[in-house]
């Protein structure tokens, strides 16, 4: 050994030195981990971020109001105020009567033009109000109607008016027609009443979230009472009563598998069984509810095994030992204790499972629906779809509103998700 | 809502028999002044199982039957010249028979089509009598049966346990048959796709072209327009998750390991929920988010940079995915790097080392494994993902390595074939079977393959 022996004091010299190197080897570790901490942090705020400063503002929208003279012989030219009476009356002409006493167009390209400022909505709206209160009719009162996009857009700054006219979807002709309207204070920007309670449609002005949203609860509860009862069944057997043998291990390995499959594979499997083979209708809650569950139903089981497995055993041994059957163990002392888990579980699958939009693009939700939905069987849509759908047309305005859709799927998945954390919290006990 | 009605009904038979059976054992109670075997409502429950199953049974049988029924049955109101033309196809009849039940009617249908729709709708109309009579038929009947059987001697409780049993039993089934269905509906249709298209040329070949189907079968004589070389999407998979990759796994994995080792309990137990958090957003959002917000963004970023950087890019789609990842590598890294044996760490300590060469040279070896299979698991989620490509990265099949292109893949090509109006038996519906089916095979696979990593070095540690 032709290594040269070195005294303690050098030893700790050399130590010494490159301690230092070594410390600030640690502290870039360290240093490293809070960066990409802070990067994912960052991505979340900012992801947030933008979807709120965007979707704030479609909860909002601008409306102008007019005096609308509620002539009956002219909205209700029948008298008895049914859908039929209502359609042949005139009201949307009294409307744009109104806006033409205020902005005074010339000609009847102007006129035409200036009709548009006002969402073609207008007639619905009226037709609406009367049926609500029918001692309108006679008397002139203020209503207050949706602008149309582009006029929304042109509003808050979107089309800005330094662009050359022929580059902008608003004629300098209708701006000056919104200037004068809103010199009368005509136009007032408010809490958007079509966001809440519209349903879909092509004018982003009336386009709103709640045939969707019935859409994505029918789904739901139809997703819920399938995979509830069929995953904490299928947990119980695994885990309780099944003997573990190759059939067992074979229904684990497929669990496992299901978990892993891409949700899109699902909805294939979705269009293939359940409507060219079952000739089930697409596009309806019930098929939606049905994919979802099947693909809901791992998440379910694993927790679920997860929550039996946590209750000890000393609690089956005494009920056991107290002359219990095995089904009175199972249903009168480990389901009840393993509830919450269970719970927890379901709630995070169910929070998936509304999130979910690839398999139900497949079985056809897809479909531009106007109608609410009232029951599983009628064709529906569902919120993330409406987003994905909203997110492709081509007005400025949509991307509001979806943004706004999308606000309210988050603000569901967050108090799903935050129910199951409060529910693992306080009702799960450590043995 | 007849079928609505219909299960009401039934429950509420059977529940009927539940009151019935229970009285009948407190009675004989009561009369006979003994003990039976088993508790009051056990006999309830038998007699309302007795009742109620069968019937659902019976129920299931002729919903799922008689649709069945009803199109085999059809073909007969199916006049001949129409079945004996050239372009016939049963599917295609039997849709419009059951628009034309539904009200749907597009245009002015035949006059047989419009028979025997009506006829359909009488026979749905005598299957809902002939359903709602023996279901109720058979939940009375077997109710009573049930109900016959109550006596002393009756164990009811181990009958009930045996039948509960066996619905559990029946309910774990649920996976393997959705397993089944999974592989029924993809391989069947997959294996008609390759009758039309031989498989080397769909994993082969490198034009992906699916549009010009109908203009071929027009007989426009321009045959083979259409092209299904899937190497292009398969390189566009590649390259998104490639780049999903690069932003997951050095944030993930450095997220871990801070969190597992220099992280307080506090820290730790505000960030993991807040990264999951990230894993919870739905995906649609994520791809709104990168088509509206990131894709501009890079756009506007690349011609300052001088770079051409198209509005739907695989950079766009890939960051945004790599960002979905994150919690995936972190949070099953950080729970393999947690289970590493306390020991270990300790005897590094034991031995001078720093923080730092404890975790990177005693440490990461040890949780490599599971480290290695999160970040599998991780691509197979990013292999499968469907909304953020069909939104930010395009439907133009590029052949390219280059991330600022547009570029396709498998996910995203499946649903863009199969949204919409589907073309019967063509082989561009046909073709996103077989897209799925090598989706499946992909991602199983890894995920078979990374599960084996993990059993084939877990207990080395141990």
């Amino acid at each position: 050994m032709n290594k040269k022996r070195i005294t303690p004091l050098e030893a700790t010299n050399s130590v010494k030195k490159s301690i230092v190197k070594r410390r600030s080897k640690d502290n870039r570790l360290k240093l490293y981990g809070r960066i990409a901490i802070g990067l994912a942090v960052c991505f979340l705020l900012f992801l947030f971020y933008s979807i709120f400063t965007k979707g704030f503002p479609g909860f909002f929208q601008y409306y102008v109001t007019l005096d609308i003279n509620f002539d009956r012989e002219r909205i209700d030219p029948k008298g008895d105020l049914s859908d039929n009476s209502l359609f042949d009356g005139e009201a949307s002409k009294i409307v744009n009567e109104s806006l033409f006493s205020i902005i005074e167009p010339k000609g009847r390209k102007a006129k035409k033009q200036a009709k548009k400022i006002v969402s073609s909505g207008k007639d619905v709206r009226i037709a609406k109000m009367v049926k609500n209160d029918p001692s309108l009719f006679g008397t002139i009162t203020k209503v207050k109607f949706a602008l149309d996009d582009d006029i929304d857009s042109f509003l808050r700054g979107y089309i800005k008016r330094e662009t050359p006219e022929s580059e902008r979807r608003v004629s300098d002709k209708v701006i000056g027609f919104v200037d004068k309207l809103n010199q009368d204070g005509r136009i007032t920007y408010e809490f958007s009443d079509y966001i809440l309670k519209g349903s879909a449609s092509g004018n982003p002005e009336m386009a709103g979230i709640k045939g969707a949203f019935i859409g994505s609860m029918l789904t739901l509860s139809v997703c819920l009472l399938i995979s509830f009862p069929l995953g904490v069944a299928t947990a119980v057997y695994l885990e309780e009563i099944a003997k573990k043998n190759r059939i067992t291990e074979f229904i684990e390995v497929n669990i496992n598998n299901l978990a892993a499959v891409p949700s899109v594979v699902f909805g294939i499997m979705g269009l293939a069984i359940f409507i060219s083979i079952f000739g089930m209708p697409r596009s309806i809650p019930l098929v939606g509810g049905m994919v979802l569950a099947l693909m809901t139903l791992p998440t379910i089981i694993i927790s679920s095994r997860a929550a039996i497995r946590a209750v000890p055993p000393s609690v089956r041994d005494a009920a056991y030992g107290i002359g219990a059957s095995k089904l009175q163990v199972i249903f009168h002392h480990v389901i009840p204790l393993a509830m919450p888990g269970m719970l927890t579980g379901t709630i995070i699958g169910m929070a998936q499972a509304l999130g979910e939009t690839a398999p139900l693009l497949m079985i056809g939700m897809v479909a531009f629906i106007v109608d609410i939905p009232n029951s599983v069987m009628d064709p529906g849509t569902v919120l993330p779809v409406q987003i994905f759908m909203w997110a492709d047309f081509a007005e400025r305005m949509f991307i509001q509103k979806t943004s706004a859709a999308i606000i309210v799927l988050l603000g569901f998945l967050i108090s799903m998700n935050a129910l199951a954390v409060y529910l693992r919290k306080k009702l799960e006990r450590r043995w | 809502m007849f079928n609505f009605y219909l299960l009401v009904g039934i429950i509420f038979i059977s529940f009927i028999f539940f009151i019935i059976g229970y009285n009948e054992a407190k009675n004989i109670k009561k009369i006979n002044n003994i003990k039976l075997h088993s508790l009051s409502h056990y006999y309830g429950i038998f007699v309302l199982l007795a009742s109620l199953l069968p019937s659902l049974g019976m129920y299931f049988i002729f919903t799922i039957g008689d649709d069945l029924l009803f199109a085999s049955l059809i073909q007969n109101y199916v006049p001949i010249e129409v079945v004996k033309s050239e372009d016939y196809n049963f599917t295609i009849i039997l849709a419009q028979i059951k628009n034309s039940v539904e009200g749907l009617i597009f245009g002015i249908p035949d006059q047989w089509v419009t028979d025997a729709a009506e006829v359909w709708k009488s026979w749905v109309y005598q299957s809902q009598i002939i359903t709602s009579i023996s279901c109720v038929f058979t939940a009375i009947i077997s109710g009573f049966f049930g109900y016959k059987k109550i006596n002393h001697k009756f164990r009811s409780r181990n009958a009930v346990e045996n039948i509960v049993m066996s619905i559990l039993a029946v309910s774990s089934v649920i996976a393997i048959l959705t397993t089944v269905a999974i592989i029924f509906s993809v391989v069947f249709e997959s294996i008609r796709f390759f009758a039309l298209i031989p498989y080397d040329e769909f994993l082969f070949g490198t034009v992906w072209n699916p549009q010009f189907e109908g203009a071929e079968r027009a007989g426009s004589g321009q045959e083979g327009l259409s092209q299904y070389g899937a190497i292009p999407l398969f390189a566009g998979t590649f390259l998104i998750s490639i780049i999903a990759l690069c932003v997951s796994v050095p944030i993930g994995l450095f997220s871990a390991i801070y969190l597992s080792e220099y992280a307080t309990s506090k820290e730790r137990a505000f960030f993991k929920p807040l990264l999951e958090i990230l894993a919870g957003i739905p995906t649609v959002v994520y791809g709104f988010f990168a088509a509206l917000t990131v894709a501009p963004f890079l756009r506007s970023s690349g011609s300052v940079l001088g770079l051409d950087v198209a509005s739907e890019s695989a950079l766009a789609a890939g960051l945004v995915m790599g960002i979905m990842i994150i919690p995936f590598i972190s949070s099953l890294s950080d729970d393999v790097i947690n289970a590493v044996p306390q020991s270990l760490r300790d005897a590094g300590y034991g031995l001078g080392s720093t923080k730092n060469e404890t975790v990177i040279k005693i440490v990461l070896p040890a949780a490599l494994p599971g480290v290695v299979a999160s970040i599998i698991l991780a691509v197979s989620r990013a292999v499968g993902e469907t909304m953020i490509v069909v939104m930010a990265a395009g439907l133009a099949a590029n052949l390219t390595a280059n991330p600022l292109e547009a570029v396709t893949t498998v996910t995203s090509q499946i649903v863009t074939i199969l949204v919409g109006d589907q073309e019967f038996e063509s082989a561009k519906t046909l073709s996103a079977f077989a897209l799925a089916l090598t989706l499946i095979i992909i991602t199983l696979g890894m995920n078979f393959y990374a599960l084996h990593i993990v059993k084939k070095y877990r207990e080395q540690y141990e």
